[in-house]
């Protein structure tokens, strides 16, 4: 299915509910911490990544592929991915609303619904939906933001970066 | 080399190169995640009709022009216990901003770094730190280290708590 299809009802997660289950740190080995940890960049680019990745950490070519499966099936691991930089392949904005609360969970609806959305945050603030819309060129980023405006009669804060002061280069995890 | 890693993002006032189509195509093909299998750029290749070489030399070429950021593994750091995100905003001097943004970008709990457009009178903040902590109040004593380093530079502050992700998927390319 698309992911688009994935929307709302896989990705919604409570704080402190059982949306998603934390999974404890008993159910990864030391090869599972260093699968997630230690090759969140410079994936080997040979024609065997997995194999050269169980030389490292001292186990084969199909436990690392298993683990990486199993990590997946546990939702401790989303994918093994390719991060693109900011507005390197088009353009991208960070969108902000203040929509009042009676009216909040059918603008965020609406807002999920646009194939244009990749990530849409509900947040504690008088400005409570955060979302970040893509598109090939500025002018298009704008056309989308100006169409959930009329849909929604509500302002959308256009807030595109200007300067990037960190890397992407992955989050060390801290297993305590 | 021209693509040191401390090189600064693009600003949104300049123009951005056109990306070759057969870039643009497999970096679509990898958004849903590197296969799971023994020969993942193979089976990526046979999909859109390249060498398994190609695919593998495009992917180095892309990370070297800093075009793709990283590969690698994608934790879920929801499921990982780290469900607390707090999305810390600043008002800082203009003059300051920069030289503080880099500061701030370097401490290792920041996983976000960004300067931003105010839109006065309703949104004062020209600094975006993104700090991912396993509970509030840790991610508040995060807070308060970047306040500290921020000094007087930083004129107000807020931080907005996450209480639901909506959506959240990888790039889709268009166009």
């Amino acid at each position: 299915m698309s992911r688009t299809g994935a929307s709302l009802s896989e990705d919604r997660r409570p704080e402190g509910e059982s949306g998603d289950e934390p999974a404890t740190d008993l159910a990864f080995d030391e090869a599972d911490r260093r699968l997630l940890n230690d090759f969140q960049r410079d994936f080997p680019l040979v024609p065997r990544p997995y194999a050269e990745i169980g030389r490292e950490i001292g186990v084969g070519e199909q436990s690392v592929l298993g683990r990486f499966s199993r990590l997946k099936g546990l939702r401790a691991l989303s994918r093994i991915g390719a991060i693109v930089a900011p507005q390197r392949t088009g353009w991208s904005t960070l969108a902000a609303m203040a929509v009042p609360f009676p009216r909040l969970q059918a603008v965020a609806d609406l807002v999920s619904s646009n194939d244009a959305v990749n990530h849409n945050y509900e947040r504690e603030h008088r400005f409570n939906l955060w979302f970040v819309v893509t598109g090939p060129d500025q002018a298009a980023v704008q056309q989308t933001l100006a169409e959930i405006e009329t849909e929604t009669g509500l302002t959308v804060l256009d807030l595109p970066l200007l300067e990037s002061y960190r890397l992407d280069l992955g989050f060390p995890l801290q297993w305590t | 080399m021209t693509a040191a890693p401390q090189r600064q993002e693009r600003a949104s006032t300049e123009p951005v190169e056109p990306i070759d189509p057969i870039d643009r195509r497999l970096i679509a093909a990898t958004q849903s995640g590197l296969p799971l299998v023994p020969r993942p750029y193979r089976a990526l290749a046979d999909g859109l009709g390249l060498s398994e070489r190609e695919v593998a030399a495009r992917l180095g070429a892309l990370l070297e022009a800093g075009i793709i950021r990283r590969i690698g593994a994608v934790p879920n750091h929801y499921a990982l216990g780290y469900s607390a995100n707090g999305m810390s905003v600043w008002d800082i001097d203009d003059e300051a901003v920069s030289a503080l943004g880099r500061r701030i970008g370097a401490l290792d709990f920041v996983t976000h770094c960004y300067r931003r457009p105010r839109r006065p009178p309703v949104w004062p903040y020209n600094l975006f730190a993104m700090v991912h902590a396993r509970s509030r109040d840790e991610v508040a004593d995060h807070v308060a280290r970047i306040a500290a380093l921020a000094g007087t530079a930083a004129r107000a502050h807020d931080v907005l708590y996450s209480t639901r992700i909506l959506k959240k998927t990888g790039l889709r390319l268009t166009g």
